[in-house]
């Protein structure tokens, strides 16, 4: 097998190529996650008010953010927003506001799942021994959701970081471009090249998905 | 008993949208008055309670506790909670925390007193009710009788002024509502203030100092326990008691 497609993964800094574009998608996500899990809960804390302007308010957020495709999104907050207002903004930052958006939403309804499905009887008893509504929440709510929100928090975390792989679209070099870069670079040398670098990047993907996986599996066996 | 009044309700009225499940109440409950309210269902005996700790606020009329009023008024009503325990029905400890933490959790974030005295406390009123060896244990551990003890015990904790209960024994099994009631007797022996909920005719006669009787959301009767059971002055209080009472009908022949 003189044109393994393997080799390519080691010529020059190719392999380093591809974990740093992996790092791009991976901290678009991370920084996306990491604020949309408060900013959610936040979020689902708003959706169950019984109010009717945060009723219909969350409402619209919720329906706009799920409709859209996440590229549309990318797009308006890329080249849409930039034109219309004169903001530059970099891939980089709009990414970060798509996905934290989108995260949001998502993390909020999760939240707002897990917050009706606490018995009225646990508000009540909470309130008859005094606490105020932060209290209720921090000591009382907070802890039982937590449990159930666990797994959908996980599954929402991976797909986020498969869905940053859009970014590509917005001209940002993530781990898939890089791929392709390479692929492309030696496509008559070593034609089977692809086959390879994609299966790198599988497992990339996999190897970052994989311990939040465990994690929460670890987390869910800990707080029964 | 003393004279003290200590809750007032003047001229209660609630209503949930049009329809009105407390119609005018006004009852005075002094210091150490163990108060027993009795009805058919749906004629606002809980409501009435809910009423008492702010848990529903009322449509009009007023509510005083020791010259406070009782309003729905965030600060005010989470201060004056503590000075009021309330025990429902569906024994709602909390699942996700141990016995003793159950217990302690209110004392400490709200009343911010020190861990290691509220255990103390704790540990005395469980063994008293003899759960003291279930103190690590979650509350699906525990049977409904256990569980409603441990509640009562956690509203105790908060070293009330007045105790409510909504028909805590309502959802227990018959062999553990003696348990449950036991715990309740020794704390009107002991002075405590208690506004009870219950279709436990025997023990309402047992306990009570008064008797409320309520229907369509008004006081019906107010008497002595004693008067009330033997001899109700109203009509309605009357087919009430009878609908507790069994005739023999069916004779057997073996």
């Amino acid at each position: 097998m003189q044109d393994s497609g393997i080799s390519v993964l080691f010529m020059g800094k190719n392999f380093l190529r591809l974990l740093e574009g992996l790092w791009v998608t991976l901290r678009i996500s991370l920084i996306a996650v990491l604020l949309s899990i408060p900013l959610g809960i936040l979020f689902g804390m708003f959706m169950t008010m019984k109010n009717p302007v945060s009723r219909a308010v969350s409402r619209v957020y919720l329906e706009f953010i799920r409709i859209m495709p996440q590229l549309v999104l990318l797009f308006i907050a890329y080249f849409g927003v930039t034109r219309a207002f004169g903001w530059n903004l970099s891939a980089d930052v709009s990414a970060v506001i798509v996905f934290t958006l989108w995260g949001t939403a998502e993390m909020g309804d999760l939240v707002r799942g897990a917050l009706i499905s606490i018995p009225k009887h646990q508000y009540d008893s909470a309130a008859a021994l005094g606490m105020n509504k932060i209290q209720t929440f921090g000591y009382v709510v907070v802890p039982q959701t937590m449990r159930r929100l666990i797994p959908l928090t996980i599954n929402l975390t991976t797909r986020m970081i498969k869905t940053t792989s859009l970014v590509v679209l917005i001209g940002m070099t993530e781990v898939l471009k890089v791929g392709k870069q390479i692929i492309d670079a030696n496509r008559f040398d070593y034609p089977t090249a692809a086959l390879w670098v994609y299966g790198v990047i599988f497992l990339l993907y996999f190897l970052a998905c994989w311990p939040i996986s465990m994690l929460a599996k670890k987390l869910e066996k800990r707080w029964r | 008993m003393e004279e003290r009044i200590q809750l007032q309700v003047s001229g209660l009225v609630k209503r949930f949208g049009t329809e009105t499940v407390l119609d005018g109440i006004d009852l005075c409950i002094r210091k150490g008055e163990v108060v027993v309210v009795l009805g058919p269902s749906g004629c606002g005996k809980s409501t009435l309670l809910r009423c008492m700790n702010g848990l529903e606020s009322p449509s009009a009329g007023t509510i005083f506790l020791d010259g406070e009023e009782v309003t729905s008024d965030g600060k005010k009503i989470t201060q004056l909670r503590q000075k009021i325990g309330m025990v429902f029905q569906s024994y709602d400890l909390f699942p996700n925390k141990n016995i003793m933490d159950n217990i302690t959790l209110a004392p400490v974030k709200v009343q911010k007193r020190l861990k290691s005295e509220v255990e103390q406390d704790a540990e005395r009123l469980l063994k008293r009710v003899g759960l003291w060896e279930k103190r690590k244990a979650y509350p699906r551990e525990l049977s409904g009788g256990q569980k409603q003890r441990v509640a009562i015990i956690r509203a105790l904790c908060m070293n009330p002024e007045v105790m409510l209960f909504d028909e805590v024994t309502a959802a227990l099994d018959p062999e553990m509502v003696r348990e449950v009631l036991d715990v309740m007797l020794e704390l009107a022996d002991q002075g405590m203030t208690m506004v009870i909920v219950t279709h436990e005719m025997q023990f309402a006669r047992a306990i009570a100092d008064r008797i409320i009787f309520l229907d369509n959301g008004n006081i019906v009767e107010d008497s002595k326990p004693d008067e009330f059971f033997t001899n109700p002055k109203t009509q309605r209080a009357r087919e009430f008691l009878q609908t507790f009472a069994y005739k023999k009908r069916r004779t057997h022949t073996d």
